[in-house]
Parts: C-alpha cells; structure tokens; sequence
C-alpha cells in the first residue's frame, strides 16, 4: 500500500451560499435557524403558475467573487433549467447555469510548502439552492423544510490542477478568505455556507491521461476534506496496485467512520436535460456594471500577504496565517497604528490569540479585544512597564473585557518592579533560603541558576523585570 | 335578446342610468347557466355565492359618486389554467382536482381593480393542451351552434360560454392557438395579444415562452376595453414587457384607408376547407372596400411551424410539469412502495394521455443526445418564422388568414388521429411562434357552423389589429349572429 507510485489529481467543485437579503429568485427572506417552512412563499414552493424574478444582488455577489477569483465576466450570462425529481425541490428543476455562467477562466494562487502554485478556476455560476429532507427515525417518512430553496449559491469548479490533499485544503482556505473578503457570503462549512465535493483520479507518475475518477461528497469541514481525500488515494492506490480498475462513480465521506463509501455509480448517473429557461432573460453586463463591481472589491489576502511583506517585513509564513482571515488581517494592522513592532504582533495574534479563539471554537467578533490595545500593550512591553509573562496576564484580561491594557496593569497592580532595592531584598531572600541551589551553581552547575531566577519571580509574583533579576542575582552569587 | 348582447359601453350607461343593476348582470349570467349550462358543460366551478355577494357591493357603489373600475360589475368566466386564491383551479386535471391556489394571478388581480366580478372557472383541456376540450378530465365542453360539436380548444369553455351567453366576457389563454381558434370555432372574438404584453404571473405554464393571457368577447370593442384592463409591465414576470401601453379604444376609429394588408399564400393552400377559404376572401373584399389594399405574401417556413411547435411547446411543458409530483399539492396516489414509486403512480394517475404524450416528446427532445437534433434545431426554426413575418412585416401593416382551416369538428371524430389534431392549429401556430398579436373574429357560418378571420399584427400594435378587426365588424353582422340552445 503505497500512493508513492501515484500522482493525485484533484478537482473541487465549491458551493457557495451567498448572503443576500432575499432569495434568488422571490422575496423570501434568506436566514439560517428560521423555524421550518416559515421563510417561503408561492414562488420558492413552486406552486402552479409562479414565476422567478432574478434578484440583481445575487449578480453583484457572483460578479465580484468572480473578479475576485480573476474570472473573464460574461457579457450576457443566462439561466438554464436543470431537471431532476426529489422531495427537496419544489419545481423538479434547479435553475442553474450550463454553458453561458457568470464567469470562466480564473485562478487562485495557493502556497504550499513555501512554494506558490496557480490553481486554475474553469468557471463560476450562480444558481438556486434546494430544501432540506429530515428523515424520520424508523423511516417511515421524510419532513422538508423549504426554508432555505432559493437562497442563491455560487458554485465554483476548479480545474483538475490540485496534487495532494495539502493542497485541495489550501485551495479551499484561500476561496473561502476571498468569499469572506469580498463579503458575499458567511462561508462556514460547519452551517454549509460552503461546501466542497471533491473529483479524485489517480494515474502513474509518467502517465499524461488522467485516470479514472470518483466524485467524492460529504466532506463537511476542512478537515473533512482532507481526510476523505487522503483515503481515497489510499483506497485507489490500492486499486490500482492489485492492478484493478477504479470505478467511476459517486462516493460519500462518512467523517465517524472515516471512510468512503459508494453512493452510485456512472450508469446511474441522471440525464438532466438542461435547457435555456423560458421564465428568465439574459444577464446582459456592460462595462460601467463591471468597473461599479469591481470597484467594490476589497484589497485581497495575496496583495496583503505582499504589503505585509514588503512594508513590515513579516515572514511569509506568518502573512498566510494572519491574511487567511480579513478579521485577523484588519486587527493585525489596527494595532500597528499603535506599535512599530509587527513581529511581535504578528506572534501575539498567531500565538495567544488563534491559541483563544481556535480552543473555544470562537471568530474574531465574538472577542472583546482591540488591536488598539494589542499595540499600546506591546507598547508597555517595549517601555518596561510590564514584562513579557505578565502581558499574557494583560492580554487574556482584554479578550474577556477589551478594557485597555494600561487600565488593566493599574487595576490589577501588575506594574512591573524595576526597583534595584526592592529586588535585591528579594534575591537576599532567595538566596538564602535555597542554600543547596547556590553551592550548585558555584560548583559549575549554570542550570541552577535558572530555579533561582524563577524563585525570585515566583517570590514577586511574576512582577519583578527579569533582566534586573538575572543582573543582580549573577552579581549576589559572585560576591 | 340578452343583456350580454349590449356592447360593454351601453351596459355602463345603463348602469349610470340606474336602468340596471349589478345583480341584474349577474343575474342574468347564472340564469342562463342555469338553462344552458348541462348542455354547453362551459365550467367547471362556480362561484355564485361570491358573485352575488360582490354584486351586491358593486351595487352599493354604484348609488354613490366613487370612480369606477373599467370593467365594473361585468360577470368574467376565467379559464382554469389562471389561478384564483380561494377558487378551485384545476387545469382541467384530475392532478388538481383538489388544488384551490394560495394567491391571485397578475391579470385576477387587474381584474379585481376593473371592478369585474368573477363567475366561475372555464372548462379546458388539461393543461391547455388539445384543441377541442375533449382533453378535459372532467367533461368535455360542447359547441352552442352545434352540441355535438367540439367548441375548440384549449380555451373551449372560455369561447363557448361567451358564444352560449354564460358569462359577459372571458379570459382564455392561448400557446398555439388556444384563444383564437377555440373563438372562431365557437363564431367570438378571441384576441391573442403579443408575448409579453399581458403578465403571465399565475397562468399555470404550458410552454412559458408561447404562453399568453387574452380576451374572448362578443365584439372587438369589448375586447379592446379588457386587453386595456390586463395588458402592462408586470414586475412578478420577467418576461413581461416594458412598454407604455396605448389607448386601444381610441384606436378603434373605423379608418382602414391605404392599410396593406398581405395574405400568405400558404394560408389559404392545402388543407384549408374551401368554405372557409371563400369566407376569408369575401372579408378581404369588405376591406377592400373601406379602402384597403391586399397582396399574396409568403410565409415559407409555415411547413414547419407544426413540427417546431411541438417540439418546443412539449420541451418546456415537461418541465413545467414535473413539479405536479404528488408530494406538495394536488393528488397523492394511495399507498406507494417508495419514493419513486410515489412519483410513478401520482403522475400515471393524474395525468391524461395528451398531457403523458406531450411530457414524454418533450423529455425526448431534450434529452442528452438529441438535443441538438431537436430543441436546438426547433430553436433555430423558430428564428426562421419569426423572420418570415418580418420581413412581410416590412410592407405590410397586417396579415390576414382564416383562423382554422376548418370550422368545428364533430366530438369523438379526431381524437384517436393526434396527428390530425395538430394541423388544426397549422394557421395559428406560426403566430405563436413569431410572439406577434392575432385576433380572430367572426366573418360568417359554413354549413352552420361559424367561421374565424385571424388578422396578425406588428410586435405589440395591438391598436392595428383591434381598429382593422373593428372595421370590419363595424361593417359586417356575422358578430350579431347567435346559436340556437
């Protein structure tokens, strides 16, 4: 069992739920957690003789994330009926787009490994999402909540140019931080606001064809995705070196079991007569349309990553993970109206801040702080008022509060001790009740020393400068 | 005579004059379906109760100064293909044989600010699909002047209780011809307004992109003061027009000098009953006679207007259709294994043969592989009559046909010969397809039974096609002629 012989070829296809006020095609308004059913009407339930009313927002949204993906922009894009029956939809059809979308041939650079790569966007279309089926335990019937048919989604299909599962996460992680950029969706896969299947082949290194393929679906976290692919490589590389023949065919991800399993196969696979919707008319977009959108498009994690660079001299490693979130990246250079030191902001927002939000499963708005207060902290740092240690005391108190961080030293009397006299009585102290630790050190042991500074510390309770305290502690033990 | 035989302007007056009542209206309706009706079979619902209460009303506000509607207090049979929140809409299908509409359709809604009041729902084939009623899944509804005769369809109950006095006016709809050649069998003025002109918000679709809400009335006059009532811009409907709408009544001016009208050749060919060939040409001599002038024109790709028509016209409706699954509305068959099972049985329950026929050609058509071979080569086709009539259109202010190559058929006579069927429609088809207007009106009787002159107009000159079809009846009495029941 090895993969090693294999090179994976993977494609995504991304579904995107956009956040517009109403749905794409009727009123309705579009909320997640409504109550069952209650955000419908005539329209989106597909009752007899209903019409759909293309909402322009939706455009606008699909427009920008599409310049924002670097996509051509269709100068007249057009609806096409894609035919299915099952209970979630309404019409038996889902208007979607077949062969005039939004927008063709873009591209995401991802970065992997330090190296960066460009992954190629085939196209972006726009179309209406289905309902949702609960089935009862027993299996005796099905409920539907029509709630959410009709809100717009953008599906987003990459070209086949993914090699591994590091890099289908990395695509995934910059499409999802330019949808949120560019503010047309809430891009959560955990609610499916984004949602990702996933087209897997494996073929020998020296092949030029692709090989046979499987549609994988289910895969409801980053995480998701990527395990699921990394078993199916395992699975197809399996396959294939038993010298057997992948099936093409749909499988679904089970994240418990972590395994995959086949939904259906190729020969099963609909025939959705698309057809051009007699109910709809062109999009026809003119160059004013296009400048108005893009001129709305925000400035893009890749062009931060690089300012950040060029203008605060970050590491590109720490630019990914602070541009990765517009939340992040806001705050990040919030605080540096306050402070020169971007470094240092830069660790405190990768370390105790990401450490924060990542354990408690939190975003951003949900935390009080500040990057004003990240700045004027590491400004206290800087001028010595608080140490290092007791800034990780400062800055836990303005997560929970947002107060500001020098509110917070005097509150709590966290001011650092830089009194040489103060200190030394302590070292006195300490010293003398650690006899052994002393002998020690003047035997050579320079590891002892180390106890003795956090003695002083702990006796200070974490308040005295530590540079004064090695300063006079290495100076009482040579005297 | 009947009350339904004054023109809607003298009803008015009469109305002003306090010489007659809503409830008189209203009254002499139902009364007349109460005579006639077990013959005609016109509805298929009735709403009398609201009716007569809204009558009562309308009455109330007519003892005062408030501006009235411009249909006010006129009973209107609605086909039920257009939907009427609270009032059964079936589509003449067992399908919605339960299904009463939770809203009201853009022209329902107009109707109600014209103040008319709605009697009943009309009796149809299903789905407005058929061209003789006898696709209704209830009963079929029977020609006035001959009651073993087919009315025409698919608005048959919407032209037969016009011509049988059971409703003041009507609103059909018409895909290929459902308006115009339903009128014409049934000796009314059907009117098939241009694609776009009047909103198809709540008109359950057959074929979206043919589709059209129009009048059938007693005379072109009435006609004109109802399309002025439904016609404009409808937001709910995407493909509705943006077009400022014209006074049609002040078209109506009986001045037809210097028109030029052009005559296919292939309208008056093979296949068109003699009969009514020689009526169609002793009406062009009475326009002649007002002043206007008539060439032989061609339209060359009429030939394949049948064939395009059902190709696409089934196309959309199997997708219209497919939502009628039995899982939200309309009838559920009993006791199903699964869920396609479910899907399996609603739909072979519900459905009629014309209506499996139609949705299994469309599916064909635009399956995965025969799709460029069908819908798409229909598409093109369609391109190619819609720019037969152009470039007539070029010349020419109308063109004039029969409406029918035949008058009505007896009931029974076609309906194991669909292909036969069809070719009714051979006339009014090519118009549904180049989305241009059309009004049939009655120019005299063959053999008792009466028969239709389609005059065609421009894209949206309604006004030429309702002034030239005014003059003529202005000139003529094939209008005032009345079936015996």
């Amino acid at each position: 069992m090895s993969t090693s012989k294999y090179e994976t070829v993977i494609g995504l296809e991304v579904h995107v739920e956009l956040h517009t006020n109403s749905k794409i095609f009727c009123g309705c308004k579009t909320s997640f957690g409504a109550s069952p059913n209650s955000n419908t009407c005539p329209i989106c339930l597909g009752h007899p003789g209903v019409l759909p009313v293309l909402n322009r927002q939706a455009v606008e949204y699909a427009m920008k994330a599409a310049m924002a993906l670097n996509c051509t922009i269709a100068t007249e894009s057009k609806f096409d009926r894609k035919n299915y029956f099952y209970p979630d939809s309404p019409k038996a059809y889902q208007i979607s787009q077949y062969d005039k979308p939004i927008g063709e041939n873009g591209w995401i650079d991802i970065e992997v490994n330090g190296e960066t790569k460009r992954i190629g966007v085939t196209r972006l279309h726009l179309e209406e999402d289905a309902g949702k089926l609960t089935h009862v335990d027993g299996g005796y019937a099905s409920l539907v909540d029509f709630n959410r048919v009709g809100t717009p989604l953008l599906e987003i299909v990459s070209e086949p140019d993914l090699r591994s599962a590091e890099e289908a996460k990395a695509y995934l992680e910059k499409l999802k931080a330019i949808m949120q950029y560019c503010d047309v969706s809430d891009v959560k896969m955990e609610e499916g606001s984004l949602r990702c299947d996933a087209n897997i082949s494996l073929r020998p290194y020296e092949q030029k064809e692709f090989g046979i393929r499987a549609e994988l679906k289910n895969m409801n976290s980053f995480r998701g995705v990527h395990r699921g692919i990394e078993y199916e490589e395992i699975r197809q590389a399996d396959i294939l070196d038993d010298g057997g023949v992948v099936v093409q065919e749909t499988r679904r991800w089970d994240d418990a079991q972590g395994k995959t399993f086949s939904m259906r196969g190729k020969e099963e696979a609909h025939d959705y007569r698309y057809f051009p919707d007699p109910d709809l008319v062109s999009v026809l977009i003119d160059d004013e349309w296009k400048s108005r959108v893009q001129a709305s498009i925000p400035e893009l994690p890749d062009a931060r990553k690089a300012r950040y660079a060029a203008e605060h001299g970050l590491p590109s490693y720490d630019a990914d993970v602070i541009t990765a979130s517009m939340a992040l990246a806001d705050f990040f250079e919030e605080s540096l109206k306050y402070t020169k030191d971007a470094k240092s902001v830069a660790n405190w927002i990768m370390g105790d801040l990401l450490a924060h939000l990542n354990a408690n499963n939190l975003e951003m708005s949900d935390v009080k702080i500040t990057g004003q207060g990240l700045g004027e902290m590491i400004g206290l740092i800087e001028k010595g008022t608080i140490s290092s240690k007791i800034a990780k005391t400062v800055f836990k108190e303005m997560i929970d509060s947002g107060k500001a961080p020098q509110a917070i030293v005097e509150e709590k009397g966290l001011v650092q001790i830089s009194d040489e006299g103060a200190i030394k009585a302590i070292v006195d102290k300490v010293v003398e009740a650690n006899p052994q630790s002393v002998e020690d050190y003047r035997a050579g042991k320079d590891k002892a020393i180390g106890f003795l500074v956090g003695q002083v510390m702990k006796e200070s309770r974490g308040k005295a400068n530590p540079a004064l305290v090695n300063q006079l502690l290495a100076e009482r033990l040579k005297g | 005579m009947s009350l339904f035989d004054l023109r809607l302007q003298e009803i008015h007056n009469k109305l002003s004059a306090k010489e007659l009542s809503v409830t008189d209206l209203v009254n002499e309706a139902y009364g007349r379906i109460a005579k006639t009706e077990d013959q005609v079979k016109a509805y298929l619902t009735l709403n009398e109760e609201h009716a007569r209460a809204h009558a009562r009303l309308l009455d109330e506000q007519l003892a005062t100064d408030a501006p009235r509607g411009l249909l006010f207090g006129l009973p209107v049979g609605i086909k039920d293909n257009i939907v009427t929140e609270g009032l059964r809409t079936t589509c003449a299908s067992q399908f919605l044989s339960n299904y009463d509409p939770i809203y009201d359709a853009t022209v329902v809604q107009k109707l109600k600010k014209a103040q008319s009041i709605t009697l009943g729902k009309l009796n149809m084939d299903e789905f407005a699909m058929g061209g003789s009623n006898e696709n209704s899944s209830f009963y079929p509804t029977r020609n006035p002047w001959n009651l073993e005769y087919v009315p025409g369809g698919s608005s048959g109950g919407s032209a037969a209780a016009v011509a049988a006095g059971e409703a003041y006016f009507t609103l059909g709809s018409d895909t290929g011809g459902s308006i115009r050649q339903p009128a014409s069998y049934c000796g009314v003025v059907g009117l098939k307004p241009t694609y776009g002109l009047v909103s198809r918000f709540g008109l359950v679709a057959f074929a979206s992109s043919l589709d059209q809400i129009g009048p059938i009335t007693k005379n072109v006059e009435d006609s004109a003061y109802v399309l002025q009532a439904i016609a404009g811009y409808d937001n709910m409907d995407s493909t509705s027009a943006n077009v400022e709408i014209p006074d049609y009544i002040s078209a109506l001016n009986g001045d037809i000098k210097g028109l030029r009208i052009g005559v296919p050749k292939e309208y008056l060919g093979q296949g068109i009953d003699p009969k009514v060939k020689e009526s169609v040409l002793s009406a062009l001599k009475v326009l002649e006679s007002l002043g206007a002038t008539w060439d032989e024109v061609s339209l060359p790709h009429t030939d394949y207007a049948v064939a395009t028509y059902y190709l696409l016209a089934s196309s959309e409706a199997s997708s219209n259709l497919a939502r009628f699954d039995g899982v939200r509305y309309g009838v559920r068959a009993e006791n199903p294994d699964n869920l396609i099972d479910l899907y399996v049985k609603s739909r072979s329950q519900g459905f009629g043969d014309e209506v499996k026929r139609r949705i299994m050609l469309g599916t064909y058509a635009l399956s995965s592989g025969y799709y460029d071979a069908y819908y798409l080569k229909a598409q093109k086709v369609r391109t190619l009559i819609k720019q037969d009539f152009d470039q007539v259109f070029a010349n020419y202010d109308v063109i004039i046909g029969p409406t029918a190559p035949t008058t009505a058929f007896p009931i029974g006579s076609q309906v194991d010969d669909p292909l036969t069927m069809y070719l009714n429609d051979i006339v009014t088809i090519p118009v549904s397809l180049a989305g241009v207007p059309a009004i049939s009106v009655p120019c005299g009787l063959a053999d008792g039974l009466p028969v239709g002159l389609q005059i065609i107009g421009k894209a949206f000159d309604e006004s030429t096609v309702l002034r030239v079809a005014h003059a003529f009846e202005q000139n003529t009495d094939h209008h005032k002629l009345r079936p015996q029941l």
